[in-house]
């Protein structure tokens, strides 16, 4: 029994987090940039989730949506690289006419599988979160399905988008070049997101949508009785959101990649279904947490690229890699079971609204 | 006269016979009626999905490389392929060993619906229960006969499922965390815990590629009972059928679940210990997926390599909801979607159609079943509305008719 406290005897662990310390602001470059990354997809899912939270409908259907949309993305680029040919990418992100087409595709495809979760829930009346699993059942199936059949042909995709390269004098800069880096040197859908999230914090907050939203969200019969048409109202959330997280569906097959993959969400829409509750339902506070899910990654990829010498390095070497990949989900779990008692979701969310008959 | 008065008694207990007769035959038939809807609704969900699916086949038949555009026959071969590998000794065979998993996982998750759960992590509690059960195989299998490794295998999937649905049960009876979110956490969890396990401590010594020990010679094989691989498990699942009906509908532990299922508040003011109910039922579906897990792992693929994964956990979703969570529901229905994948292997050799069509079928399946297409037909738009929210968590309707 004696034998594990001596092991631990053995590894100064103030040493070893002082050079964990250290490590990270030597790499804090990369760290971030890639952290940054990471996040835009879960963003993207949590915006959405505000969005149809805050207007009381649940949507877990968010990870079949970005689905959809990474598929209908990398398909219609595939299909339109073979009608106008693939281009030569232009110096704006290196966008091209396939690729912007792909990008068109897949926002109006999240839009109309959103529409089939707005009409499940709002008008069907079904329970939200079964209506959200026969989407992200669908979704997994009919692409899966679809993309069974065209890999057959072997097809070539259009590409992917470029992330925009950020002055060298800007990144150079002392303290603050790296954060500059982080958050601009992204690709279009990147950078979209990080204006999106502050836009809709004061939409959310500060625009008559905002409180109408709110108000259906927390009190929809109130709201009713001042002239908000809720069933409206949320199915134009619902459908809004849709295009949210198709965004992020699309970064996955656009932006990150050139190329689709069964199953390549890989549990992203409910990791920002947590980083939305996490953030309590606010843009902004949505953001930071997936930046902190993400940082997992960041930080997990940044050890396998550039491993650290010394006693951290040798600790390091004992941890599987199967556990950094796992990190993200268990951060997730461990802040939602800590934090769900402090985050307050909207009263009506959920609940399927019935207007008062006229009879 | 005289008649009238010696003949109206007899008439009256005539009348009371025949009232009784009434009664019993109308609740008979009431019954029945309930038992032909829990029926009928399903099986028109099933039928409008396969003409969906058809359309969709016919819609998308170009896309494979050397097929033509919008064939017309394509569906027909496909559906005749998929009936052809379920309608022969071997299929039904087949059919069983699929149902196996998804009857067990089903029940779970039927289970966890009846308490207001849903419980989507039978993929990560299907996973663990197979680490469960390649622990034991790894560790006694070469040293002692099958009669002791087996039902310790059993045990140990068993065990570990319940370890694995006891995480989301808790965390949710302690501080609220909704246990959909944690579960799908937890599934990314533990398939890179079976990823690890399988490939470090679990593997083969000196294996080129990371392979764990074989069932088989591992004392640890399910025996075979019926056919060419019909083996033990699927009489598990069988048994598991009236035993957890038994649980749910004669025992006070069932009914509490019921209760609190039905109206949470309530169960709580009636003075049951509500917490403690989420974190046995959610262990109680967890053990089921990890047995399901140990059983697929015992009786069909016997030795797994990094990368082993289930479609089980999203396949039982539908099992309980088609089922509407009533064990003997869960029963056809899982058998309905065993057919489906033992036929849909068939499909896509014969026909090129891909088996993942059956993913898809299952979603527009669902659709139609909550969107409830024949009640809604039956009653009309107009009277429905301001009627309940029609299905959802509540598969208590049509459902308890069949009980």
């Amino acid at each position: 029994m004696s034998g594990i406290p001596q092991a631990l005897d053995a590894i100064p662990i103030l040493g070893v987090i002082f050079q964990f310390l250290g490590y990270t602001l030597a790499n804090i470059g990369y760290i971030s940039q890639t952290t940054v990354a990471v996040a835009i997809p879960i963003t993207l899912a949590a915006l959405a989730g505000v969005m149809c939270e805050r207007s009381g409908v649940v949507n877990i259907g968010l990870e079949g949506i970005m689905l959809t949309a990474a598929f209908v993305g990398w398909i219609v680029g595939v299909a339109a690289s073979g009608m106008f040919g693939v281009g030569t990418p232009s110096p704006f992100f290196g966008a091209t006419l396939p690729l912007m087409i792909g990008l068109v595709a897949a926002v109006l495809a999240g839009m109309l599988v959103s529409l089939l979760h707005a009409w499940l829930a709002i008008s069907m009346r079904i329970d939200q979160i079964i209506s959200g699993t026969i989407v992200n059942i669908g979704a997994a199936g009919i692409t899966g399905y679809l993309y069974n059949l065209i890999s057959s042909q072997s097809p070539v995709g259009a590409g992917k988008f470029a992330p925009f390269v950020v002055p060298k004098a800007a990144a150079d800069l002392p303290v603050v070049g790296w954060l500059i880096n982080a958050v601009l040197g992204q690709g279009p859908i990147g950078i979209t997101t990080i204006v999106i999230v502050i836009a809709l914090q004061v939409m959310l907050f500060r625009s008559r949508w905002g409180l109408r939203t709110r108000a259906s969200g927390e009190h929809p019969r109130a709201a009713e009785t001042v002239g908000i048409d809720v069933i409206r109202l949320r199915y134009r959330n619902v459908v809004m959101s849709g295009a949210f997280a198709a965004l992020g569906g699309a970064w996955l097959s656009m932006e990150q990649t050139n190329n689709f993959s069964a199953n390549m969400t890989a549990g992203r829409g409910f990791i920002g279904l947590a980083a939305m509750i996490v953030g309590r339902w606010t843009p902004l506070g949505a953001f930071g947490a997936a930046l902190l899910f993400a940082s997992a990654t960041g930080l997990s990829t940044s050890l396998q690229i550039a491993p650290p010498n010394g006693d951290l390095g040798q600790l390091m070497a004992h941890v599987p890699g199967e556990f950094w990949e796992a990190l993200p989900y268990i951060i997730t779990i461990v802040i939602l079971a800590g934090l769900i008692g402090r985050s307050i979701a909207p009263a009506a969310d959920g609940q399927p609204y019935e207007r008062e008959s006229a009879t | 006269m005289n008649g009238q008065a010696t003949t109206q008694p007899p008439t009256r207990s005539r009348n009371a016979a025949v009232r009784a007769l009434t009664a019993v035959a109308r609740s008979a038939a009431r019954a029945l009626a309930a038992l032909a809807r829990s029926v009928a609704e399903p099986f028109v969900a099933i039928v409008l999905a396969l003409l969906v699916g058809a359309v969709g086949i016919v819609m998308f038949s170009g896309l494979k490389a050397g097929h033509s555009n919008f064939d017309v026959g394509l569906p027909v071969a496909a559906y005749l392929a998929l009936l052809q590998g379920v309608a022969s000794p071997n299929g039904i065979t087949s059919t069983l060993v699929y149902a196996t998993p998804l009857i067990l996982t089903g029940l779970g998750v039927a289970l966890g619906f009846r308490a207001g759960l849903f419980n989507i992590g039978g993929r990560g509690q299907f996973l663990f229960g197979t680490v469960g059960a390649l622990v034991v195989a790894t560790t006694v299998g070469a040293s002692q006969s099958s009669y002791i490794t087996v039902p310790l295998a059993l045990v140990a999937g068993a065990l570990f499922g319940a370890m694995a649905g006891f995480i989301p049960g808790f965390l949710k009876a302690t501080s609220g965390a909704h246990e959909v979110v944690t579960t799908i956490m937890l599934n990314y969890v533990f398939v890179f815990v079976t990823y690890w396990a399988i490939s470090g401590p679990l593997a083969l010594p000196n294996a080129h590629q990371p392979i764990t020990v074989d069932m088989t010679t591992h004392n640890a094989a399910l025996p075979i009972i019926l056919g060419r691989d019909g083996h033990a498990g699927i009489l598990l699942a069988l048994i598991a059928v009236p035993l957890i009906w038994f649980l749910l509908y004669r025992t006070t532990i069932g009914f509490e679940i019921r209760s609190a299922g039905a109206n949470p508040d309530a169960a709580r003011y009636g003075g049951m210990k509500t917490n403690r109910l989420i974190v046995l039922t959610m262990s109680i579906a967890g053990m089921m997926s990890g047995l399901a897990g140990a059983t697929t792992l015992m009786g069909v693929v016997h030795q797994v390599s990094p990368g082993y994964d289930t479609t089980v956990g999203f396949d039982a979703i539908t099992v309980a909801l088609l089922g509407r969570s009533n064990p003997v529901g869960v029963l056809f229905a899982g058998l309905l979607l065993g057919a489906m994948r033992a036929g849909s292997q068939t499909m896509q050799i014969q026909a090129g159609v891909p088996a993942e069509l059956v993913d898809a079928l299952q979603a527009i399946i669902l659709v139609f079943l909550v969107v409830n297409v024949l009640r809604r037909w039956r009653i009309g738009r107009a009277a429905n509305r301001g009627s309940s929210p029609a299905i959802g968590l509540d598969a208590t309707q049509g459902a308890e008719g069949v009980a």
